[in-house]
């Protein structure tokens, strides 16, 4: 099913002291010696340390398409959709013709998910304020992020294919909107192979439930199963079956996976298998994973100062919490890290809920930013904030069950806003615009697709070359689209 | 599964001397003085011209032939080629140092000048035979524009041998491609080995030790034989079939989407272990499934089967405009049936007619057209209010209810509540008459205990109502023709938003029609399983075959068109495709053929020269090994430990999982339970699957959420399976059982002798001198340990009720041979097909 050949692995896989891996190592090379008799011999330079490498570590690095912005990612995912009418994008003469009923011109054109007939202009009730050298608008309910203004990359002229939340959320991490396809991170991963050799290189973290389409936005679809996103958890085992059953001690786990290798290993003599030498090596990746996971999420090294910058409360899971981890994994080699944040579905009572929210991400995201910046990582690190789609500036007056509430606003697929900051992104910029009551794009549309190619591009990946065959075609995250925003570019 | 092309190279033609060496100074540099590998030609004189046409068909054709030329470049055809485009001549005949063709195929992946420029690029041995071709002088064959060989029907030829028998049509095929390359057979391999591939191939299951036992006794030719003949007709074999064949369904017990509930299609995946157990003709099962409802004399069991195309994602997501979600569904079932009957990947011409392959975007509709008129599946219940949106779509009552107990149960409380009600309220009437007729009788204490008691019995009547509404319907999803057929339009680039021309129901143009056929799914169906159908007997042998030995005669099991790759036995897919249609399309007569081969029956093992040469083991030097598939390496494991339960049907089980992943988010939130007694030890394929939270055990090996349908699913190898392996409840659980079987079944039984029979249940076989040695050591030292701390004993044995029960030495002991049967339960051979 699934040939790869570009980009190529050209590193060895982590280094590893098990002398029968080493043998292994050079049987292959032998072996694939033998396979130069080809006479293709310019292919050899260049195969043959995948020809060593493959069956070994499914995750060795690999050499970008050309030379990166960014090494990592933190993607911060707002599931339900912040209004970016009531954050980034204000829109004063929506708010003067507040009440007013929506000109037929545009109801005639707009896709709605709740919204029936009576279509009502709703102009934001906060107030905005500008920040930086960049003058960035803000809400109100931002004051720490506002200070983090100039580092911040905004697309005002992002849209999207899909209005309704679990095709959105599918569409902007898989770039299709019914499932089955590999998210934005397993694309990563398996172009770029991990640097890091005790923990995945693909984690996901969660504070609160997570988007409607549930697992399918963090996974490896069509690929390896070593693409897929690693759940860490808040609650029991941070990776599921991390910890050995009960009574088992560390020293116990190493004498059983030495066991279990001197066996293995046995085998791999008298089969030849190659994957038997893969497995040996994942047994040992999975001890050091046991140790190397619960030290980071243990917080202890972090200082308090640290700890207030974010506004985390130890052994209190939260967003905050999850923005030092992302940190931590960063530092530690980690390439895609994705946060899911709930509750931002504001159909209705946006006035109470959506303060509240943005009380809730303000701290940590400032917070991720800065320590980022002062640890020498951001520049090397993208960060994206953002989600499936925006929200509409017209009224809507009902929760999701059809309850009568307070007003909020529905999905809106046709404009809203992302932010990407540090590595490579445009600092202390807005992209994009607009109408005055922010129905349409007026200048520089983004489509998810371009910025996904946008986000490869920064970790040196061509979106057109990153492909993997499966059911007879060359896949890729953008399928046949995405263009490369280069007004996004430092 | 041809992971990395640099496999293949291994495989590689050596035209020869003259050849190899011009194209090593012509494109290598530093490598051009390497010896030449032994490896015998490959190129076939006789073919060359079709041969290497076919390559530019499979890389070329698509940017460079007749729909679009690009850089002014056709290779469709030879005057062209010869001519080039924009950047000069494509290729000089008898000049491969100079043919820019050949050079930017040679060119590295990330050239920006490489060709092609997306995708894998040319295999070592397409470039090879491009080589020769050229260097040959470029000869075009006469019959350039024959049809793509898969669209030719099959015929069915004796291997070289001259020999047709079903036994040695493998065999004599797979000889002939052995001696064109200096190939052999490798050895039979052991008896257990033989046993327990048998039994994990058919079944899906270990062998059990008196299988092991017998045929290690006679492993003559007809004692396997009369195992084969035993293997199929267990009632595991369509358990383990209906594994394959419900990732092609995308069987799953819910929604998908962010309305993710529980429906209820098992008796489908039921019928499917049925038909397969009956080894029910496969025309028939394509039939009963595709169009069960449209049988003249439609049966349950025939209505039962149209679920196949109810699996489809359903979603209904609040919000969701019913029209859009019902498109999506019939797409996905026009995809599904491409993909699954056909080997083709057809999604493509949803918007455009296909690129490389003979489909036509009216292709595309006409077979949307069949699946256009089925009943609505997705509703407004109240068509101004979006929220209102419901699952409904026709379902069929079952004649029986799996939860008949349960329902009785919750009916006879429920009475008995509202009797208990109806007393209460009697006995309040008695005491406000009293007061009634004279208040000095009155009972305050007792009127307000009584309004108590009727406070909570209608508490629980409430509490028992919900009880019995939550409770399934004993149903299953069906598909349903509606009264009035809707009409067909070809969607401008798929877009539902602007459909062109109408169409009617029908099959692909490029492939043979038939006439007099019912413009329905019925029709349809009888079209994919004609014998006039180049397709679907080749695509259901060669998937077979991929089952078997873990690569199919085409390696592209979902691509047979243009762009798949070519079989590597061409004549012996062909006639096995015939003989599966004129054997009257029984999967079990294929698979008995195929097992009962000497191909099949070579051991494993192979010396280095030979797995070098032939990594992917393409052909067939040695026999199968490789992992298992994610339900079975549960299965296993659970045999081995002698937990596994083998009850068979009814609604999905739950076995233990780390709490908290079953959440809420649009749908109904659902506690998860772990099944009761014996259920939660039932094969994986009765595990249920959520798709927004599928079972984690299953997806760290390779198992996929089934939103769409599943052809070949990847064959990983990570840390997570390790650490589930290891550390996970289910395999805890096992290993611990597992022990305390070792021990019951060699209660007085020496260390050596104990650690004998555990390698024998894990692998079918005794261990080696060394084997045992590591375990004995192992084991020496958890009993040292335990020595010391013997009140760690209990604490180990706590994942198991059995073990967890027991005390004193008895715990010591089964805590010490925990770690031994771990480690074996952890081997790569013990979740290995051998």
């Amino acid at each position: 099913m699934s040939e790869r050949i570009s980009p190529v692995p050209t590193r060895l896989p982590p280094s590893d002291s098990m002398v029968f891996l080493d043998v292994s190592r050079r049987q292959f090379f032998k072996q694939s010696l033998g396979l130069s008799a080809v006479g293709l011999g310019s292919l050899l330079a260049r195969d043959l340390p995948a020809a060593v490498n493959a069956p070994m570590n499914p995750l060795a690095a690999r050499e970008p398409h050309f030379a990166p912005r960014a090494k990592a990612v933190i993607h911060l995912h707002m599931v339900g959709a912040p209004s970016q009418l009531d954050m980034f994008d204000p829109k004063p003469e929506l708010v003067a013709r507040d009440g007013e009923a929506c000109p037929e011109e545009i109801a005639s054109r707009l896709k709605l998910a709740f919204i029936g007939d009576e279509k009502r202009l709703s102009g934001s009730g906060f107030r905005f304020q500008q920040h930086g050298e960049a003058g960035i608008a803000m809400v109100e309910h931002l004051p720490e992020l506002a200070k983090q203004a100039d580092e911040l990359c905004l697309i005002h002229s992002l849209h999207t294919d899909e209005i309704n939340h679990a095709p959105a959320q599918m569409f902007l991490h898989c770039g299709f909107g019914r499932g089955g396809r590999p998210s934005l991170g397993a694309w990563t991963t398996y172009g770029l192979g991990s640097v890091c050799d005790d923990l995945p290189a693909y984690v996901v973290l969660l504070s609160g439930p997570p988007g409607g389409a549930g697992s399918q936005i963090w996974s490896n679809g069509f690929l390896p199963s070593i693409h897929q996103g690693v759940r860490f958890r808040s609650d029991g085992d941070p990776v599921l079956a991390l910890s050995p059953p009960p009574g088992r001690s560390a020293g116990d786990q190493r004498q059983l996976i030495d066991a279990i290798s001197q066996l293995n290993s046995l085998q791999l003599a008298d089969t030849g298998d190659p994957e038997i030498a893969t497995r040996i090596s994942q047994y040992e990746m999975a001890f050091r994973m046991q140790a190397s996971v619960p030290e980071l999420t243990d917080l202890a090294d972090e200082t308090a100062e640290t700890l207030a910058l974010y506004g985390v409360e130890k052994g209190k899971p939260s967003f905050a919490a999850n923005c030092l981890l992302a940190r931590r994994l960063v530092e530690r080699g980690v390439r895609y890290v994705q946060l899911f944040d709930s509750d931002w579905d504001h159909h209705g009572d946006l006035d109470t809920r959506f303060p509240k929210k943005c009380g809730d991400i303000d701290k940590a995201a400032a917070a991720l930013l800065a320590d980022l910046r002062r640890r020498g990582l951001l520049d090397d690190t993208l960060v994206i904030w953002g989600s499936e789609f925006g929200r509409t500036p017209l009224a809507q007056g009902a929760n999701s069950t059809g309850k009568k509430t307070k007003l909020g606003r529905d999905h809106h697929k046709d404009a809203y806003t992302m932010w990407l900051a540090g590595g490579g992104t445009r600092s202390g910029s807005s992209y994009g615009a607009t109408d005055d009551l922010g129905f349409s794009i007026t200048e520089n549309p983004v489509h998810v697709h371009d910025l996904n190619a946008t986000i490869l591009h920064l970790l040196g990946l061509d979106h057109t070359r990153l492909t993997f065959r499966h059911q007879g075609r060359d896949y890729r995250l953008t399928d046949v689209h995405g263009q490369l925003i280069t007004g996004l570019l430092a | 599964m041809p992971r990395n092309y640099c496999h293949q190279r291994t495989i590689i033609a050596v035209i020869g001397c003259s050849v190899a060496a011009l194209l090593s100074s012509a494109f290598a540099g530093d490598a051009g003085s390497e010896a030449l590998s032994p490896l015998a030609a490959e190129v076939n004189e006789d073919r060359l011209a079709a041969d290497a046409v076919a390559v530019l068909k499979r890389h070329c054709i698509e940017c460079h032939g007749p729909a679009q030329q690009e850089g002014s470049l056709r290779l469709d055809l030879l005057d062209a080629a010869l001519r080039g485009g924009s950047t000069g001549p494509a290729l000089i005949p008898h000049q491969p140092a100079e043919s820019e063709l050949l050079r930017r195929v040679h060119l590295d992946r990330d050239d920006a000048e490489a060709m092609p420029p997306l995708g894998p690029g040319l295999g070592d041995e397409e470039k090879t035979l491009l080589t020769a071709w050229i260097n040959g002088g470029a000869p075009w064959p006469a019959d350039a524009n024959q049809p793509h060989w898969a669209y030719v029907p099959p015929v069915l030829k004796a291997p070289p041998s001259g020999d047709a028998a079903p036994r040695e049509l493998v065999d004599g095929w797979i000889a002939a491609g052995h001696a064109k390359r200096g190939l052999a057979f490798a050895p039979r391999a052991s008896p257990s080995t033989l046993v327990r591939r048998l039994s994990f191939d058919l079944t899906g299951l270990p062998p059990t030790p008196e299988m092991v036992e017998a045929f290690a006794a006679d492993p003559s030719e007809e004692a396997y034989a009369a195992l084969v003949d035993t293997l199929l007709a267990s009632d595991e074999f369509g358990v383990r079939w209906a594994r394959m064949w419900l990732d092609l369904a995308r069987y799953a017990d819910s929604h998908g989407f962010q309305r993710d509930d529980l429906r209820n299609l098992w008796a489908y995946r039921d019928w499917v272990v049925d038909a397969l157990n009956a080894d029910m003709p496969f025309d028939q099962f394509t039939r009963e499934q595709i169009a069960g409802d449209l049988l003249p004399g439609a049966s349950e069991s025939s209505r039962i089967a149209t679920g196949f195309h109810r699996c489809a994602p359903t979603n209904v997501e609040a919000g969701t405009d019913p029209e859009e979600s019902r498109f999506n569904q019939v797409i996905d079932r026009v995809n599904t049936t491409a993909a699954v009957w056909l080997g083709t990947t057809l999604e493509c011409a949803q918007c455009h007619d296909h690129k490389y392959d003979p489909f036509t975007q009216a292709d595309y509709y006409r077979l949307a057209a069949f699946f256009n008129s089925t009943e609505s599946e997705v509703a407004r219940s109240n068509p101004a209010v979006p929220s209102s949106i419901k699952f409904l779509g026709p379902s069929l009552s079952l004649d029986s209810d799996p939860w008949a107990d349960e329902r009785a149960s919750v009916r006879g409380r429920l009475q008995g509540a509202e009797e208990a009600l109806k007393a209460a309220q009697e006995a309040k009437t008695v005491l406000e008459d009293l007061r009634e007729d004279d208040a000095s009788e009155a009972d305050d204490d007792a009127e307000a205990s009584i309004n108590t008691s009727i406070a909570s019995i209608k508490q629980s009547i409430k509490a028992l109502t919900k009880e019995r509404d939550e409770i399934p319907a004993a149903a299953t999803l069906v598909m349903q023709e509606q009264e009035a057929a809707r009409a067909t339009f070809v969607l401008d680039r798929g877009d539902l938003g602007s459909p062109a021309e109408e169409v009617l129901p029908g099959t692909p143009t490029a492939l043979p029609a038939l006439t007099d056929l019912p413009p329905n799914r019925l029709g349809l169906a009888d079209w994919l399983v004609n014998r006039a159908n180049p397709l679907t007997a080749r695509v259901i042998v060669n998937r077979l075959w991929y089952e078997i030995f873990g690569r199919g005669l085409v390696s592209t099991l979902e691509d047979f068109g243009v762009k798949g790759a070519p079989p590597s036995h061409p004549e012996l897919l062909d006639s096995l495709a015939v003989r599966f249609m004129e054997d009257g399309w029984s999967l079990k007569t294929v698979l008995r053929q195929i097992v009962l081969s000497r191909t099949y029956q070579q051991e494993a093992r192979a010396h280095a020269e030979v797995r070098s040469r032939d990594p992917e083991n393409r052909w067939l030097a040695r026999g199968p090994r490789f992992r298992l598939d994610a339900e079975a390496i549960r299965d296993n494991a659970l045999a081995i430990a002698g937990l596994i339960s083998l009850e068979k049907g009814g609604p999905s089980i739950r076995p233990p999982q780390p709490k908290g992943l079953w959440t809420k988010v649009g749908g109904e939130q659902y506690a998860y339970v772990v099944s009761a007694g014996e259920s939660k030890y039932r094969r994986g394929l009765y595990v249920v699957l959520k798709r927004g939270s599928p079972y984690p055990g299953f997806v760290t090996f390779d198992a996929t959420s089934r939103m769409t349908c599943v052809v070949q699913r990847a064959r990983s190898n990570t840390p997570l399976q390790a650490l589930v392996l290891l550390n996970d409840e289910v395999f805890s659980e096992a290993a611990i059982a597992f022990a305390g079987r070792i021990l019951r079944e060699r209660p007085e039984g020496s260390a050596e002798d104990r650690i004998n029979h555990a390698f024998q249940l894990a692998v079918a076989r005794r261990p080696t001198s060394g084997e045992r040695d590591v375990l004995l050591a192992l084991l020496a030292r958890q009993q040292e340990a335990l020595a010391a701390e013997p009140e760690r004993a209990k604490k180990l044995l706590s994942p198991c009720a059995e073990a967890a029960a027991a005390d004193g030495p008895r715990a010591v002991e089964w805590a010490a041979w925990y770690p031994v049967a771990t480690a074996l339960l952890n081997l790569d051979e013990t979740i290995s097909k051998p």
